[in-house]
């Protein structure tokens, strides 16, 4: 395995066009060695083409890719070979037990029988589906063949993994789970490329992350940049009455950085939000409830990417 | 590189077939044993009371028993080549499972056409077997009608792969059955020879592989083979292995490189 020098993955002005749609427009970022990367978007803003173009199975429609320091279009067996691929729909094989599936995915990396069983072994335990590895597939919870899908993606001991959106429909405790296991990979040194749309599941596993929106990258940097270039260090949440709301107009002027007047309450970005709260009291405002809460990603999302819901 | 990534496609598809292998046998006796006792045995009796020459000069039973095992070898082909593509691309999706190793979809098809091809031979092998048992068979050399089932079993299992991967479900596979391989099965000199069809109709038999087979395969069962027109038929359904291969390399691009 040779050493990989510079970054892992790099894209300048990639482009993925489905006829006269863009999917994703010109964007540029690298991966370096060993870190947690993120794509974080709505649904439809380009994540999963880009994903596709990185694993080497949708060609490129335009613009330089680069994965292992090997072009996906001329050398795309030889990349494959090297990364793993957790999809966002299992496809895990339903005809075959467990440890079947490991297997002979092991063998499409061109593993012996005998170290295919050998891995097969190991991953089971690290995903903690060793009990289950004579069962069928089909009745596993989804957890479990979330875990699976991971195990099978870690059998020809990947450079570089990839997992488009790994923990949507789980419930907490699978989520948390698949977490600890995929932060033990990164401790290992296995570099990691992930889509998500949960903002507590990319400030846990990201050391750094893009924003894609409409097919192009609208911010880029750690959790704690983000926050501190796109919100604020805490948000004051209050509500207030239906009746009451309607005679603010204009008295909250000037008590933070940013106001945003919501359906249901109004939110105050600010640096101090106990401050502002004091101020608030002080002009006399009587809000039915307020919260003091520090800034998450979800912010920072929600003000890149709009409140519109996306279907 | 030690061995193409074909080769463990084809390894896929037999570790699943040890699961349900015994099924497949049993059904590939019973097949045979019951055609040819029903049409070579039962209508045969009346067929050659009243033909004393025989059809094309042999018994009901030795004319039949060629046509239906390359009919068969077609019926097999075209199973093996819808549902279960139909599954690697939608249902459970094992092709994209595949696509993300170093295999390519030309591995994919060409792992597939390999599979098929076993299984042909297995079902293929098996009718022989029991042809020789009902003694529907004149010569020894019959074991060579192998090779003509495969080959039209792959002529057919070809552009059928192809097709099953333009298909969104499986309501396409239902029509290709109804309209495409029971007339086929039925009209293709496998029950009588196509000489006795209305004029118009015979040219567009003369297109199908399983004409081609039918004729290859009875040549070789009754030691009636000719070069010129075997090379004729070895033409055409070697042409539609090649097509119906190009073919599915474009379907599968177009449906799993996106």
């Amino acid at each position: 395995m040779s050493a990989v020098n510079g970054p892992l993955i790099a894209a300048r002005h990639l482009t993925k066009r489905f006829g006269t749609f863009t999917a994703v427009d010109a964007v540029d970022f690298d991966v370096a060695p060993g870190e947690a990367f993120g794509f974080l978007g709505p649904n439809g803003a380009g994540k999963t083409s880009t994903m596709r173009m990185i694993a080497c199975v949708s060609p490129r429609t335009d613009g330089e890719l680069q994965v292992l320091n090997m072009d996906p279009d001329s050398q795309g067996a030889m990349i494959r070979a090297r990364l793993g691929v957790v999809p966002q729909q299992d496809t895990l094989d339903m005809e075959l037990t467990v440890e079947e599936n490991l297997i002979i995915y092991g063998r499409y990396f061109d593993l012996s029988y005998a170290e295919a069983r050998r891995r097969t072994q190991e991953l089971l335990e690290f995903v903690q589906l060793h009990e289950r590895r004579k069962d069928e597939v089909e009745p596993l919870s989804g957890g479990m063949k979330r875990r699976l899908t991971i195990a099978r993606s870690l059998i020809n001991e990947p450079d570089l993994l990839l997992l488009d959106e790994p923990t949507t429909g789980l419930d907490p405790q699978a989520r948390h789970l698949l977490w600890d296991r995929l932060y033990r990979l990164k401790q290992r040194g296995v570099t990691l490329v992930l889509t998500t749309h949960y903002m507590d599941e990319a400030e846990q596993l990201c050391d750094r992350l893009v924003v894609m929106d409409k097919a192009k990258i609208v911010a880029e940097g750690s959790p704690r940049q983000l926050i501190d270039r796109y919100s604020t260090r805490e948000v004051l949440e209050l509500r207030f009455r239906t009746d009451e709301d309607a005679s603010l107009n204009g008295r909250l002027d000037g008590l933070a950085e940013r106001t945003e007047q919501l359906p249901d309450r109004v939110l105050l970005y600010t640096s101090d939000g106990d401050a502002t709260a004091s101020a608030i009291h002080e002009r006399g405002i009587q809000p039915e409830s307020m919260l003091v809460r520090r800034s998450t990603l979800e912010d920072v999302f929600l003000r890149l990417t709009g409140r519109t819901l996306v279907e | 590189m030690s061995a193409a990534p074909a080769v463990r496609i084809f390894e896929h598809q037999a570790l699943v077939y040890r699961r349900v292998w015994r099924g497949t046998v049993f059904i590939s006796f019973v097949t045979p044993t019951l055609f040819l006792a029903a049409m070579g045995l039962g209508l045969g009796s009346i067929v050659d009371a009243n033909n004393p020459g025989g059809v094309g000069g042999v018994s009901y039973l030795a004319f039949l028993a060629p046509g239906l095992l390359l009919a068969t070898a077609m019926q097999t082909a075209a199973f093996e080549s819808t549902w279960p593509v139909m599954a690697g691309i939608v249902w459970l999706r094992t092709y994209d499972a595949m696509l993300a190793t170093p295999a390519s979809v030309r591995d994919i098809i060409l792992g597939h056409l390999a599979w098929v091809t076993v299984r042909l031979t297995m079902v293929a092998g098996v009718f022989i077997a029991v042809m020789f048992a009902f003694g529907a068979v004149t010569s020894p050399l019959a074991v060579l009608a192998i090779l003509p089932a495969v080959l039209t079993g792959l002529a057919f299992a070809a552009p059928i792969t192809a097709f099953a991967a333009t298909q969104k479900n499986d309501s396409g596979f239902n029509v290709l059955f109804r309209f495409g391989i029971t007339p086929l099965f039925i009209f293709s000199g496998t029950f009588f020879p196509i000489t006795q069809l209305p004029d118009f109709v015979q040219p567009i038999a003369y297109l199908t592989p399983l004409y081609h087979g039918v004729a290859l395969a009875r040549d070789l069962a009754l030691g009636t083979l000719e070069p010129v027109s075997a090379a004729v038929h070895l033409a055409v359904l070697i042409g539609f292995v090649i097509a119906g291969y190009l073919a599915a390399m474009w379907t599968f691009r177009r449906r799993l490189e996106k």
